[in-house]
């Protein structure tokens, strides 16, 4: 590929487009744009997967095996680098996060403690009925908690979703749009957990079957 | 990640699990979140007549560092008064249980959930 041997012959530095070589403007994209996405929480996962798999190959550090060492520990970085991104774009959650710090959003999720109570108090109730539904070896109780579940959360990302294209298109609304994705993240990061909690008893019940 | 022997200590026999009933006189009850891990955790005090928490139960859905972390402040909170409680700090709680920097969002949860509860408490007594 000539974008891979441009940069190993050293023409990585000035001069290089953006779109080839591991430059340092190149580093500075955002993910989206490294993928060749739009600004979006929706993503065309088909078009991510194509690019990710393309950047693999085009920068895969094996094609440097013979560079000079300050140039394969470049072409390493830079694969850590897209590694780190695919993943992030990847995972819905991830993905709005991360979304959300571009778009200039702000929210401390190890500080901020304090969620509404009537939140919390459900958030402990379904817990404890997935606690007492493992224990107690039940898994078509925790089949049935996992499919609402699923429901509720595809409705909350679409929700996020709304929310952050609000949040990118209209600056008249961007500050209450941001605050509003942040309340939403929050609660689907605990969304995300009951699920994990979920399979991980499921799993457990299907071991001991 | 290894834990701390304290934090295993805590995980392995935690101290004070359970609720009060609601009705009980003088329990209040904290309950607080932390995004970053999904952890939920219910902190109940118990405050006797002379302003001093006679007792305290916790409930917590989390890592074994947010388990120790409240199970350490239900002993913590024992025979203070509300100021004295409110005075723990979440830098305390992680230097006892020696938690790793990833780990301190859980001695915050704790703290609070200190807070949460003292705050309950203050605004049943003001009602």
């Amino acid at each position: 590929m000539a974008a891979g041997s441009a940069s190993q012959s050293g023409a990585a530095a000035a001069g290089s487009s953006a779109s080839a070589g591991f430059g340092s403007e190149r580093f500075a994209l955002d993910h989206f744009a490294l993928f060749d996405l739009p600004q979006d929480f929706r993503v065309d996962s088909n078009a991510l997967d194509a690019r990710y798999r393309a950047l693999q190959v085009e920068m895969h550090p094996d094609r440097f095996a013979t560079a000079a060492d300050a140039e394969r520990r470049r072409a390493l970085q830079w694969a850590t680098h897209i590694n780190e991104a695919y993943q992030t774009l990847k995972k819905p959650l991830s993905r709005a996060r991360y979304l959300l710090g571009l778009l200039g959003g702000e929210c401390d999720f190890a500080r901020d403690t304090s969620l509404p109570m009537d939140f919390l108090v459900a958030q402990m109730e379904l817990r404890e009925t997935v606690a007492d539904a493992a224990s107690a070896g039940r898994s078509e109780e925790l089949d049935s908690l996992r499919d609402d579940l699923v429901r509720q959360r595809r409705a909350h990302y679409e929700e996020l979703a709304g929310i952050l294209a609000l949040a990118a298109n209209e600056q008249a609304q961007r500050t209450s749009a941001l605050a509003r994705a942040a309340d939403a993240l929050r609660r689907l990061m605990f969304e995300e957990k009951l699920m994990a909690d979920i399979d991980d008893a499921l799993a457990a019940l299907d071991e001991l079957n | 990640m290894a834990y701390s022997v304290k934090v295993l200590d805590h995980y392995e026999n935690p101290r004070n699990v359970g609720s009060f009933t609601k009705e009980e006189e003088g329990v209040a009850t904290g309950m607080v979140g932390a995004p970053a891990c999904g952890d939920v955790m219910k902190l109940q005090i118990k405050v006797g007549k002379d302003g001093i928490i006679e007792d305290a139960r916790f409930k917590t859905y989390g890592c074994g560092s947010a388990i120790a972390s409240s199970s350490l402040v239900t002993e913590w909170v024992k025979g203070k008064s509300l100021d004295e409680a409110l005075a723990i700090k979440n830098t305390q709680i992680a230097e006892e249980l020696a938690l790793p920097p990833v780990k301190i969002h859980c001695s915050i949860l704790a703290e609070d959930a200190i807070k949460a509860a003292v705050a309950d408490y203050r605004k049943k007594q003001a009602e």
